[in-house]
Formats: structure tokens, C-alpha cells, sequence
């Protein structure tokens, strides 16, 4: 043991990297901020050993010195909540970046403070409680409209509850004015707008739920073969180039969450800027409103520092935690969790550590099952059902899914969309492969789809079973050519080429083809299995299977996807139609004539 | 062993080291050192070499020696720290230079004269200050223009193997490269690591060649040069470009050759720091680390110029899983991939059909840039190709003759595309629209039913309907 002299100063020690050591933090609790230097560069304790603590900076620390000053703040790293959250951009330590922006320009200065939220801007304030009555911890006594897409409840803190002693009325308020006085029962307390909370302590919740309802997305391959749920968890692993964050961002776009948080986590800044630069443009599918209106982004790009990366991902749940806590459905995408892990990585490396798996810290686990588990469908304080749902993004180097991130990540998520990168270089977009993905929420949405198409689970496994023997087909083709197959077993084949390129198969930049309502996506599935079925009769009434490849209606029902759009359903009954109709011909025919009429040779 | 110091006039001098280890050497009993410094190290004769600090405690300095450590002893360095990080002066009279790995000039010139000086680690750029790049870069060169097309302001690697001809390629790139409609021209900001006397003097030569030397700066540190000076190497360049693009205003193209040697330093010195290597050896903060060097290429709101972005890697034994392909392709926006069957098979520039991406070419192509069918043709073509590999697979198995008519058709198709979209002349620039209209022959070759990519009216207007005479005349640029 060594014996605890108390310094009076705090000073720096030591620098390695991001890794500072400080003396003269006896009083220093874990996971308190920080400050550090004379730029006040922003730091998180992470290990206290006697006087000693570990800091971990958040900002590049070149030329920061031993024997500088470390000023502490008493809290723990936490996050601003209140209106104006949505439609904002943040860091991974939640500094707005157009008020960076604003004071630094196009780079990123070091220690620059700006607060997260405008304490100036005035917000209208519509109370829905009165003096008098008892409230309960997280609800909600007032509205403020923060964009046309959410109605912002404030609410109590999840620690107030007690009688309403005076609340202001309806009128326009900053966020740090007091709004109304509750009498706990250790005193009176003062809400406000704003309410701050530490980003690594999940908030509280009344109960979890079991997940019923899909999260839709209007992506064919997810909505259709597997499904998220509201309150899921998913995991989109993939090689480099694979499309995790194209899918990532199509689901930010266009799923029926009613709050979008996205965080960009150790990736390209061109990407970010793509968001920004799109969101606004966007129309939402439901309401018509720009999708920014109801997006939160936090961007601690690549050539951020690693520190941060590792904390923007606490960030990012607990804003979305925020919402759900009133009462809305919120989708959480992380990309990549791999960069956060190698984060966790570096970090350790710097602390010495002892390494577990690929020199991952041997809490790895851990720190994903707490991320993932951050996500839900609950009952919140208030009573009401949210949820949180999660995507995160795993880059396993080489694309080899048998490295530690993605094997753990497995373990906390129900939900597997599995990239290939034979299917991306094929131009095959979205790559998720169809027999190494899967969803156990199948049968959570199985009845809310029932609702909506009563056969989409019947088609869903006719799909699915078609392509698996088409897989198995293929081994043989792989060896001897499709040729020695009979009709039948081509046709198979076939139908599994028109359920890939017709079906699957899903643009992010096409007009017509990047969103999917439901409804469409159960007909255009029905159409090509309906083509399947007549085409297994004819076969079986003695029907060479090149007349049905070269039906009129082949090239329509692979182009019927980026034809026509979600108003446009007529012509998909249309199409079926036309599909029965010209079946219907051959059928005829071929009953007539006993002898087949000659077909140009075609696989 | 024990330090002593004097004071000069540059400040405080410490003589001695408790410890010399591969790169890295370790200097007690400082004071008012900061993190990342740069250090003068001198031998006993008095020769300087710089270094920079990785580690500082109250007690001591880890200093790594960006030029070598061989001839230094504990009893007789000295070591005299310049109380700021790494900087270069920069000016735009830079131009038409060569410097030596650090900034230098090797070119017997006089030095930089500039007030400018900037630490080369730079600063990470606001997301919310980019610009996002969409303006379309003609390089003549069908496989990228028509299939993986570059744009101003994106950093595209070139991923080559041993022996193949990337040099040749990125020359050529950057001899052809313009933009459609303004008539700017690139600023060339070269930076080879680790490379041999060869292939610097190939560079000089073409761009001499091409006139553009007056307008480029390269900065080498070639294969005899110490090898941790590269990890300087790449930041000094883009410290440069910066200064070029977004102070100056120019279009920068970047040229970094060759990334897997500066990977390898980056290597060497993680093990002599005793850090925990990750995949291969290489340290597990690869990632990040070559992220500080390929993001800072890009476009700024507000500012005229742009930095567009070349690292050519080569990948140890053709693996494209290797970490340094694989992290490079993790950070840049697509690759450009070599192959060497093409290459075998003559085909010049062997660029790989598939695994070559160009991911900014959606917001760069099309309608109002390129032309309205580039997209869909280029998607189609990729779609056709890659049923070609599945068909040459199976042909491998069954043999060419077994095969249906259709999947001939597509055998003959593979072939076009190689032999006359891919392929093309060293020298040979193409403009875009004969790229595009040279796509629309090879894939005319296939029945317009299997083009299930392209809509009825775009089939209408560019789908050569029958076997005319194919387009071969393409305008050759002279030598
Ligand atoms: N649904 C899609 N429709 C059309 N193109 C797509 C689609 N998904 C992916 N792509 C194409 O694939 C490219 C790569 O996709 P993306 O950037 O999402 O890959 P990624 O898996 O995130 O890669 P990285 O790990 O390197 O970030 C895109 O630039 C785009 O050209
Ligand atoms: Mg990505």
C-alpha cells in the first residue's frame, strides 16, 4: 500500500495518447469529467489508484504537458435534455458542430465549449397539470411543439414526484426557467425545461414488454423475410463496400419509427455530411414532413478522437432513451459498432490491460450486452408503450464473421442481416444474404401482419423454401450444368432468379423502388409465386419450361419493382392478370396439341 | 546513464539516454516537455536527426527517431527539444519542388520561405463544414469513368499487387484527369513511402512528360530512407494539399505510394514500443491511424478548392483481406482493384470488374452530370459481368460446348467487355460519352430481354438493335 499524501493541485503526470495521468485526484470520483491543461481539454476519470487517476481525453492532446493543471467538475460525463434536440448534429460528447463550426471554423479547434442546447431560444410552453395535483416521477406536466413531427413532453425528472405546489402557464420559456414547483417529500424542487442525465446509467423504465409490433422499414428483405421488431435488436455485419451503411440509412429514412437517432461512429465525415445534406430534403412517407424534423445525428467521425468514439455511443442511446421516455417509438443505428469496439480496444491498450480475444478488453461482452440491452419495448413511467429499437453495424476485418465483435454482438441482438460480399460485387443491393440471415421476431409480428396481409407468412416461407432448394440445386448445377435437371427442378431456379432480381434485389436510388409500403411488398411476392404455382402445372401438363421463360409477362414482373410505385397497385393486379391470362393460354394449347411446337432453345 | 543538461541558446539541451531500442529512445530528467514535441537528436558528432515524443512523464521521454537510431549511444546523445509539435512551412511556391520525407527540400533548392507553418497532424474537419462531392472527374479510362467513376474531392485507392502495373495506371490518371465543364487543372501532390529509385523517376519523367511537373511537389522517402521518417511522410503531403486547396484554392490530386510501407513503420514501431499487436502484427489502432491520413481529403462549404485523394497500396500476396487493403477499404469511398488474370491475359488496364467500387459515383453521374442512362448502364454491365464469371465457372465444368446459347451469348459478352470496354491504350483518353456509347455496344451483344436493369425507354434510345458495325474509333490522345 502506499501511503496517500493529499497535493493540493491536481496536476498532469503522464501522456500517452489519449491517456492522461493525474496526481492530486484523491477526491475524484469514477466517471467524473474532467477538465485538462490550460484548454481545458475535456476528460472522463476511468481509474483511480490512491492519488492517482487515469483520464481519458476526449481531445488531441499534442503538446499538453506534464505538471499542467486538471480542473474537476464533480459530475459525471452527462448529456443536455429539452427541446431542441431534434434536427441537430452533435459530437460524440454532445457539442452541437454548426456552434463549433461557428467559433472554429472548418476544423475542429480543441477546447472549444459550446452548450448543447440554445439556454436563449424560447420555447412555447402548454402545461397540461395545475396546481394542487400529484405527480409522478416522468410525467409529463406540459407540452412544447419542437418540430411540426414531435410534441415534446417536458416531464418531471424520474427522480421528482409529489404535489404541484405552482406551475407557469401557457407562454414562451427558455429552457433553464423554472416552469412549475413540486413538493417531493425531501422538499420542493424546480423543473425546467431542461434535465441532464449521465450517459453511461440507463434511465429508468416502469416495465419491459414483449415485442409485437414490426418496426417497417419498406425494405423488402427485412420487412418481408426478417422482420425487426419495435423494441429489436439487429445486427448488419459486413465486409468494407457491403452496403451496412446505405441499409443503415435507408432504414433512418424511411422505417415508422417516430424519432431516429444516428451515429456515426468512427466513419467517413462524407457520409455524415450525405445526411445532412438529404434529411431535409426528404419527405417522411407518413406525414409528408422533411425527414429531419424527426432526426437526431451524433457524428464522431474516423479522424475524430478515439475517446470520444468510444463515449458517442452512450450519447446517442440516451437522447433516444429521452424520447421513448414519452412515450415515442425510437430507432437507434449505430455504424459501426466495430470502430467503437476498436475504440474500447485502443483505450485498454493505453490503460495496459490485460487483453482477451484479439486484444478486445476481456469486458467486451459486457459493454455490448449493455449497449443492446439500452433498447426495448416498455412500459415507460408515465404508463405508456415505447420503445427503443437498435441496429448496429459490425466491420469484421476481412469480412470473416468469426471474429470477436460480431460472435458477441450475436449473443445480445435477435435479429442477423448477414452481407455478403459475393452478392455486393454482383451489384446485388441490399446484399443481405438470404440463407445466413435471421430474425427470431418472426412470430412476434406474425399477427400484426396477419392484420395487414393474411398470407404473408405463408408466402414469406414459400419464398424462403424456394430459395434454399435452389440452393441446393445450384451444387448440382455447379458440377454438371442445369441441363440434366428436369423442368420441374429448372423452374425452381428460375423462380428463384425472378424472388432475387425482382424482389430481393431493392435500390436505395431508385424513385420507386427505395420504399416498399408493405402492402406492395406482400403483392409483389404473391405475383411471382403465383407465376411459381401456374408454372408447376404447365410444367406438369407437359409444358417445356422455356415457353413459360419466355412468357410476355417475364420482363414486366422483374421490372414491376422500379415500374411502378406505392399508389400504383392496379398494375401490379394488373400484371397477375396478365400472368393468369397467358399461363392460361399455354395451358390451352397444350391441352389441344398433343405434339409440342417447336421453341427456340433457351436455359 | 544520467542526463545532464546545459542551457544554449535554443533552449534546454540533455545529454544522454537511458535506453535505445529499435526507433525509439528514451531521455531522463526532462522538464516542460509536452506531448508529440519534436526533438533534435544528435550523435556524437553532432549530426541532427529529428524525433517526436509518443510518451511523457514528469521523469521521461520516449522519443521517436524519425531517422534512424543506428550510430546513437546512451553515454553521447544529446537531445534538444523545440517546444512544438511537428510543422512545415507551407506556400504555394512549393510547386514544382521535391522535398524529402519531412518537408525538406531535396532538390538542392532553397527552403520553404513562408510566416505559414502548420503541424502536419492537422485538424479533423467539421462534418458540418464539408461539402459533399459530386462533380465528376473524366479520367479517360472506361473502367473507372464508365464503371467506377471518381469525383472531385473523393479519396478512391488503387489496391495492386506486386509486379502489376499501378504506376502506370495512376500516371495515366493523372495525365487525363479534368472536369467536364470547367477548364481547371490539378495541382499534384506526390508523396512516395518506401518506393525505389525507380518508380519516383517514372513519376518525374511523366509528369515531365505531360508538363505538369511545374505544378507538382513530391515528397520522398524512398525505399533507403529510414523507415519511420514515412510515417511523417503522408501528413506532410496532405499538410501541403491543405494549404493548396482550402487557402489557396486549388484542386488538389493527391498520389499516396505506397500505403502498405507506411503501414509496415507504422508496425515496426507499435513492436518496439511493446504495444499488444493486433491482426498481422500490424497495432490495433490501424484503423484510426489511416483514418487521420485518407479523411483529410474532401470538399469544404465555402472554400473553392478540393482534395482529391490516390492511395495506391499493394496487397501482400494478392489479399485483399490483408489489413491494410482491408482498412483502407473500411475508410476510402470504394477501391480500384487490380487483377492479375487480366493482367496475364494482356489486358491493360487490368481493372477488375467486381470488386472495383466507386461509391461517391451515384451523386456524380447521371442525368445533369454524366449522361441519364450512366447509372443503369454501369449497374447493368455489372449485373451482366458478374453472370459472365458464373458462366465461365460452370464452363470450366462442363465445358464451353455444353452450354445454352444464352449463356454463349454471355461468354461472348465477358469477352467484349474485356477486350474492348475494359482494355485500352496507355495513352489512349476517352472521352465519356464514348465510354457510354462503347457500353452500350458490348452490352448489346446480349438480348435486350436479359437487360431487366434498364427501363423500356432507355433501351429505346441506346440499345444497338441488330449486329451493326461495333464503335471501335475512339479518339487517340498522342503520346
Ligand atoms: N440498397 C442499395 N442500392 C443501391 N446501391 C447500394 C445499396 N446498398 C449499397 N449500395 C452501393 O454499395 C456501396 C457501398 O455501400 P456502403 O457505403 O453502405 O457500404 P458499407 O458496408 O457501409 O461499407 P464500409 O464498411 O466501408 O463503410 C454504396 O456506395 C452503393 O453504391
Ligand atoms: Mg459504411
Amino acid at each position: 500500500m502506499t501511503i496517500v499524501t493529499k497535493t493540493a493541485e491536481p496536476v498532469v503526470t503522464r501522456i500517452s495518447g489519449p491517456i492522461v495521468t493525474a496526481v492530486g485526484m484523491y477526491a475524484a470520483q469514477m466517471y467524473e469529467v474532467v477538465q485538462v491543461g490550460s484548454l481545458g481539454l475535456v476528460g472522463e476519470v476511468v481509474r483511480l489508484v490512491g492519488d492517482y487517476a487515469t483520464i481519458q481525453v476526449y481531445e488531441d492532446t499534442t503538446m499538453l504537458k506534464p505538471g499542467a493543471p486538471v480542473r474537476c467538475t464533480g459530475a459525471p460525463l452527462s448529456v443536455w435534455l429539452g427541446p431542441g434536440l431534434v434536427g441537430s448534429i452533435y459530437d460524440g460528447i454532445q457539442r452541437p458542430l454548426p456552434g463549433i463550426e461557428a467559433r472554429s471554423g472548418a476544423w475542429i479547434r480543441r477546447g472549444e465549449k459550446v452548450d448543447p442546447l440554445d439556454t436563449e431560444k424560447r420555447w412555447t410552453f402548454e402545461p397540461l397539470i395545475s396546481s394542487g395535483e400529484m405527480v409522478t416521477a416522468g410525467q409529463a406536466i406540459g407540452l412544447v411543439v419542437e418540430t411540426p413531427l414531435v410534441n415534446h413532453r417536458i416531464m418531471t425528472p424520474p427522480d421528482i414526484s409529489g404535489t404541484v405546489r405552482s406551475i407557469v402557464d401557457k407562454g414562451d420559456y427558455g429552457l433553464l426557467d423554472p416552469l412549475a414547483v413540486i413538493e417531493t417529500a425531501t422538499g420542493p424542487r424546480e423543473v425546467t425545461m431542461l434535465q441532464r442525465w449521465p450517459v453511461r446509467v440507463p434511465r429508468p423504465i416502469s416495465e419491459r414488454l414483449r415485442i409485437t409490433e414490426p418496426l417497417i422499414t419498406g425494405q423488402r428483405i427485412i420487412d418481408t423475410f426478417f422482420p425487426i421488431g419495435k423494441g429489436g435488436a439487429a445486427a448488419i455485419p459486413g465486409g468494407f463496400g457491403t452496403g451496412k451503411t446505405i441499409t443503415q440509412h435507408q432504414l433512418a429514412k424511411w422505417s415508422d419509427a417516430e424519432i431516429i437517432v444516428f451515429i456515426g461512429c468512427g466513419e467517413r465525415g462524407n457520409e455524415m455530411t450525405d445526411v445532412l445534406r438529404e434529411f431535409p430534403e426528404l419527405k417522411d412517407p407518413r406525414s409528408g414532413r422533411p425527414l429531419m424534423e424527426r432526426t437526431i445525428l451524433i457524428a464522431n467521425t474516423s479522424n475524430m478522437p478515439v475517446a470520444a468514439r468510444e463515449v458517442s455511443i452512450y450519447t446517442g442511446i440516451t437522447l433516444a432513451e429521452y424520447y421513448r421516455d414519452m412515450g415515442f417509438s425510437v430507432a437507434v443505428f449505430a455504424d459501426s459498432t466495430s470502430r467503437w469496439a476498436e475504440a474500447l480496444r485502443e483505450l485498454a491498450a493505453r490503460l495496459e490491460e490485460m487483453p482477451a480475444e484479439e486484444g478486445f478488453p476481456a469486458s467486451l461482452p459486457t459493454r455490448l450486452a449493455q449497449f443492446y440491452e439500452r433498447g426495448g419495448a416498455v412500459t415507460t413511467l408515465a404508463g405508456e408503450q415505447a420503445s427503443v429499437s437498435i441496429v448496429g453495424a459490425v466491420s469484421p476485418p476481412g469480412g470473416d464473421f468469426s471474429e470477436p465483435v460480431t460472435q458477441h454482438t450475436r449473443r445480445f441482438i435477435r435479429c442477423f442481416w448477414a452481407l455478403d460480399t459475393e452478392l455486393a460485387n454482383a451489384r446485388h443491393y441490399p446484399s443481405i444474404h438470404w440463407l445466413h440471415s435471421y430474425s427470431e421476431y418472426v412470430e412476434d409480428v406474425a399477427s400484426w401482419w396477419k392484420k395487414e396481409a393474411p398470407d404473408w407468412i405463408d408466402l414469406r416461407t414459400e419464398a424462403l423454401t424456394l430459395l434454399q432448394r435452389e440452393d441446393r440445386l445450384q451444387q448440382i448445377v455447379k458440377l454438371v450444368g442445369p441441363d440434366v435437371l428436369p423442368d420441374g427442378q429448372r423452374l425452381i431456379l428460375f423462380i428463384a432468379e425472378i424472388i432475387k432480381d425482382g424482389f430481393l434485389a431493392q435500390s436505395a436510388f431508385d424513385e420507386n423502388d427505395m420504399y416498399c409500403t408493405p402492402e406492395r411488398q406482400v403483392m409483389l411476392l404473391r405475383i411471382i409465386l403465383t407465376l411459381y404455382r401456374r408454372g408447376r402445372d404447365l410444367i406438369q401438363g407437359g409444358v417445356p419450361l422455356a415457353r413459360i421463360r419466355s412468357l410476355g409477362c417475364v420482363p414486366h414482373l422483374l421490372r414491376a419493382k422500379t415500374a411502378f410505385g406505392n399508389r400504383e397497385l392496379e398494375k401490379l393486379t394488373e400484371l397477375e392478370g396478365r400472368i393468369m391470362e397467358e399461363t392460361e393460354t399455354l395451358a390451352k394449347e397444350y391441352a389441344k396439341e398433343a405434339t409440342p411446337i417447336c421453341t427456340p432453345l433457351l436455359t | 546513464m544520467h542526463a545532464t543538461f546545459d542551457v544554449e541558446d535554443h533552449g534546454l539541451q540533455y545529454v544522454g539516454a537511458s535506453r535505445i531500442d529499435g526507433p525509439l529512445v528514451v531521455v531522463e530528467r526532462i522538464r516542460d516537455v509536452g506531448y508529440d514535441e519534436i526533438v533534435e537528436i544528435l550523435d556524437y558528432a553532432g549530426r541532427p536527426r529529428l524525433g517526436r515524443v509518443l510518451d511523457i512523464s514528469v521523469t521521461q521521454a520516449v522519443v521517436q527517431v524519425l531517422e534512424g537510431t543506428t550510430g546513437l549511444s546512451n553515454q553521447s546523445l544529446h537531445a534538444r527539444f523545440l517546444g512544438e509539435s511537428f510543422r512545415l512551412p507551407v506556400s504555394r511556391q512549393m510547386l514544382g519542388r521535391v522535398f524529402d520525407g519531412l518537408g525538406r527540400p531535396a532538390d538542392g533548392g532553397p527552403s520553404a520561405l513562408s510566416a505559414e507553418r502548420r503541424d502536419v497532424n492537422g485538424m479533423p474537419i467539421n462534418p458540418y463544414a464539408r461539402r459533399y462531392p459530386r462533380e465528376f472527374i473524366q479520367t479517360g479510362v472506361s473502367a473507372i469513368d464508365g464503371m467506377n467513376a471518381l469525383v472531385r474531392g473523393q479519396k478512391l485507392p488503387v489496391f495492386s499487387g506486386n509486379g502489376l502495373p499501378h504506376d502506370r495506371v495512376s500516371a495515366q490518371i493523372v495525365r487525363q484527369a479534368r472536369l467536364l465543364e470547367e477548364e481547371v487543372e490539378f495541382s499534384i501532390v506526390f508523396a512516395a513511402m518506401g518506393v525505389k529509385h525507380d518508380v519516383a523517376e517514372f513519376f518525374i519523367r511523366n509528369f515531365r512528360d505531360s508538363g505538369a511537373l511545374a505544378r507538382a511537389v513530391m515528397f520522398f522517402s524512398l525505399a533507403d530512407a529510414p523507415s519511420v521518417e514515412r510515417l511523417l511522410t503522408p501528413r506532410v503531403a496532405l499538410t501541403l494539399a491543405e494549404h493548396l486547396a482550402f487557402d489557396c484554392g486549388q484542386h488538389v490530386l493527391v498520389l499516396l505510394t505506397d500505403m502498405t510501407n507506411y503501414c509496415e513503420s507504422l508496425r515496426e514501431v507499435g513492436t518496439a514500443r511493446g504495444e499488444i499487436p493486433g491482426r498481422k502484427g500490424y497495432p490495433g489502432y490501424l484503423y484510426s491511424d489511416l483514418a487521420s491520413i485518407y479523411e483529410r481529403a474532401g470538399r469544404i462549404e465555402g472554400s473553392p478548392g478540393s482534395i482529391t485523394q490516390i492511395p495506391i497500396l499493394t496487397m501482400p500476396s494478392d489479399d485483399i483481406s490483408h489489413p491494410v487493403p482491408d482498412l483502407t477499404g473500411y475508410i476510402t469511398e470504394g477501391q480500384i482493384v487490380l487483377d492479375r488474370d487480366l493482367f496475364q491475359r494482356g489486358v491493360y488496364p487490368p481493372i477488375a470488374g467486381l470488386p472495383s467500387l466507386s461509391r461517391l459515383m451515384k451523386d456524380g453521374v447521371g442525368k445533369g452530370y454524366t449522361r441519364e442512362d450512366h447509372p443503369i448502364l454501369a449497374s447493368q454491365l455489372f449485373a451482366c459481368y458478374a453472370y459472365v464469371k458464373r458462366v465461365r465457372g460452370l464452363a470450366d465444368v462442363i465445358g464451353e460446348e455444353e452450354l445454352s446459347t444464352l449463356d454463349k451469348q454471355y461468354l461472348k459478352f465477358g469477352e467484349a467487355f474485356e477486350m474492348r470496354f475494359l482494355n485500352q491504350g496507355e495513352y489512349e483518353n476517352r472521352s465519356i460519352e464514348t465510354t457510354l456509347e462503347l457500353g452500350w455496344d458490348v452490352l448489346s451483344t446480349l438480348p435486350k430481354d436479359e437487360l431487366h436493369r434498364v427501363s423500356d425507354a432507355l433501351l429505346k434510345k441506346y440499345y444497338h438493335e441488330k449486329e451493326e458495325a461495333p464503335i471501335c474509333a475512339t479518339p487517340l490522345q498522342g503520346a
